[in-house]
């Protein structure tokens, strides 16, 4: 893993050949500013506490699934600052998240209620089925599968005369699929208003990102497809929220599509049915922990005098709060009943369909 | 009231529906300034301009994503995929993808798409031009599959598939594009998803097809009536959802069936509707239901196409056998 460069001001409209610009940093591994606050105080805060919430839920997600009461699921811990860093750069009013599986925390932030996460992972279908007008697709299995639908939104919006953008967020692995490629030159092609966000996490399951491509950084794939890539502190919450900030006014202002690489890493499992022990170099899990997104903007917090320590420790009962409170209200959520699904393939149930569900009804009933 | 092809039918849907419904688009390869690789988007360039009518780039994966997010903003894709094998090169995005947005989605999100996609054989394509895939996709729940044969069906389901709320495949018979002629009503109607047409009525045998097969289907009937057997052909028009009510009562009626298909033998359509006759109208065959399809070969090069397609002269052999079974 290449040793983050220090903070250069993001200009993202310099990139035209193979030659990047820097990593985007505001803060350095103990949480000192290397830049300007791109955001409020308060903001800052919020985005913390967004980030906890993410963190503390993928923990308790991960115990309820070893008790045998969840099932298979890909916790985000040591992401949360890339993917709430970058949702914070959205208007949740006029843009849309088009989320893969491992960025819930950036989830949350748009909008994305705790309890419907919990029935994420207990297997209920309500869980995909994106509540009111929020602006997010449901979550995608298949790597890279979303893009092209996040282009085809961000190039609909465009027509539509409409201002909103479109974050979507994939990761490494996604960058080897053809739907990442197939989907990034059409949105050059088209000045499609979309912000690609890589999480370069460091590995696909077992795959490490030197087996993964032969490119010096993933952002730099950009280039070929005619818009800007670069590169970002993704621990950095600041760095994260400030390249997409900038990349969103360029999507807004009909400029096209960027390619965001928040580099990261994944502190976690790939999902629980992963052993990292078996390919994860020790050494590596531990350079990457002292990085720790959550403790780097604790430091700052508490050091900009934000927050003091009493203050983060009731931010921590909150959540633990918020979190007990959303998982009884998941549980008390009823079992869905089979004939869900057949009403969802088309609007209008089709006769043989509905003499399926008949027959299923009446082997249920015996 | 004109005689007209169905890729002239085609055409006519399609600037229709444009202007009836200013939130349709048509986009793919080459629909652009040249009007389709077949013409069937010719002059709708002119007519709706290009925030209307897109050449994209050749990339048939995109294609069907894009067309997923396009109606989830509210727009009412009519995509063109040049020839159908090429949709498997974003195979996921067909089946996994499109087919499911309804689904996936809990209803949420609902996907209003079309996708044209001209297939079969007969027409002397270069090679991996002509495949009879529509299996691959009939087995994708969620997903609408359409095969017109003649002109009146093209318009008419193609304006239909393009205003249901849900993705539809429709599938452009490439040997019956311009060889099959038939009379177009020149205004505004719909050949509602889901019926079979009976192309023509008989006693002893049902003869079931759909796309270019009907055109041998319909001349294989023919000579067998000239042999004194009377032959109803069942012109399926859409295989998802399948008019399992069409089938059944002209088997009840006849007792004895055969399905015709370009595709290869093993798991095609064909296969689907012999299942269904056998569960709806078992005490009513006197015979086995046969199939006739191409072998299973890959789809040959030019030379060997004449002898690989089911022809006329092969659905005759079946329908007399099926007779003496």
């Amino acid at each position: 893993m290449k040793e983050a460069a220090r903070a250069a001001p993001a200009n993202l409209d310099g990139v035209s050949s193979a030659s990047m610009p820097p990593l985007v940093r505001y803060l350095d591994q103990d949480g000192e500013l290397l830049e300007d606050q791109p955001m409020s105080d308060e903001m800052a805060l919020e985005g913390y506490r967004v980030m906890l919430r993410g963190r503390r839920f993928d923990e308790r997600c991960v115990s309820l699934q070893r008790q045998g009461r969840m099932v298979t699921l890909a916790p985000g811990i040591g992401q949360e600052a890339a993917t709430v860093g970058a949702a914070m750069a959205l208007d949740s009013d006029t843009d849309w998240f088009v989320p893969q599986y491992r960025e819930l925390a950036g989830q949350l932030w748009h909008g994305y209620p705790l309890k419907l996460a919990f029935l994420w992972h207990v297997g209920h279908p309500i869980a995909f089925q994106v509540p009111g007008d929020l602006k997010m697709l449901p979550f995608q299995a298949a790597i890279a599968g979303q893009l092209p639908q996040a282009v085809g939104l961000a190039w609909g919006l465009r027509l539509k005369r409409d201002s909103g953008v479109v974050l979507a967020v994939f990761g490494d692995g996604g960058t080897s699929q053809g739907d990442f490629h197939e989907a990034a030159n059409l949105a050059g092609v088209m000045k499609a208003p979309v912000i690609f966000l890589c999480q370069n996490n460091g590995w696909a399951i077992s795959t490490t990102i030197e087996q993964q491509t032969a490119s010096e950084t993933l952002a730099q794939k950009a280039i070929a497809y005619g818009f800007p890539g670069i590169q970002c502190d993704g621990n950095d919450l600041f760095a994260v929220y400030a390249t997409v900030r900038e990349a969103v006014a360029r999507a807004r202002d009909g400029k096209g599509p960027t390619l965001v690489e928040a580099v990261t890493y994944r502190l976690g499992l790939h999902t629980t049915a992963d052993d990292p022990s078996r390919y994860e170099p020790r050494e590596m899990h531990e350079l990457w922990v002292d990085r720790d997104p959550l403790r780097r903007m604790q430091r700052h917090l508490i050091s900009r005098e934000i927050v003091d320590r009493a203050a983060l420790d009731r931010i921590e009962d909150e959540v633990k709060e918020e979190l007990r409170v959303a998982w009884d209200e998941a549980q008390k959520e009823p079992a869905p009943d089979p004939s869900f699904y057949f009403a969802q393939v088309h609007r209008d149930t089709s006769p043989r369909l509905r003499r399926d569900l008949e027959r299923f009804d009446r082997n249920r009933r015996g | 009231m004109a005689e007209r092809t169905v890729v002239e039918a085609v055409n006519d849907a399609l600037t229709l529906e444009m202007a009836r419904d200013d939130r349709v688009l048509v986009f793919g390869e080459d629909v652009g300034v040249t009007g389709g690789v077949f013409r069937a988007t010719e002059g709708l360039f002119t007519k709706y301009g290009k925030e209307r009518v897109i050449d994209t780039p050749l990339s048939e994966g995109v294609i069907a994503g894009a067309a997923i997010g396009l109606a989830i903003a509210g727009w009412v894709p009519v995509a063109e995929i040049q020839f159908l094998g090429f949709a498997h090169n974003g195979f996921n995005q067909f089946v996994d993808q499109l087919a499911r947005v309804r689904y996936r989605s809990a209803g949420r999100f609902s996907a209003q798409v079309t996708v044209r996609a001209p297939y079969g054989g007969g027409v002397r394509a270069p090679e991996l031009h002509s495949d009879g895939f529509e299996a691959h996709f009939a087995h994708a729940p969620g997903l609408k599959v359409v095969a017109p044969s003649t002109p009146h069906d093209a318009k008419g389901l193609l304006l239909a598939s393009i205003r249901d709320p849900d993705p539809v495949l429709y599938l452009e018979p490439l040997r019956g594009y311009r060889q099959v002629k038939g009379d177009v009503p020149d205004g505004d109607y719909v050949v509602e998803l889901g019926k079979a047409r009976i192309a023509r009525e008989g006693t002893d045998v049902t003869l079931v097809a759909w796309s270019a097969a009907v055109q041998v289907a319909l001349q294989a009937a023919d000579d067998a009536q000239a042999q004194g057997i009377s032959v109803e052909v069942i012109d399926l028009r859409t295989l998802v959802p399948l008019d399992v009510g069409t089938l059944t009562s002209s088997v009840t009626k006849t007792g004895r069936a055969v399905v015709v298909h370009e595709a290869p033998l093993t798991a095609g359509f064909g296969a689907e509707v012999v299942a269904t006759i056998q569960e709806e109208a078992f005490f009513s065959l006197q015979a086995p239901v046969r199939r006739v399809a191409s072998p299973d070969v890959p789809y040959p090069v030019q030379m060997l196409e004449e002898q690989y397609l089911p022809n006329a002269e092969r659905v005759l052999q079946a329908i007399i056998a099926t007779t003496r079974d």
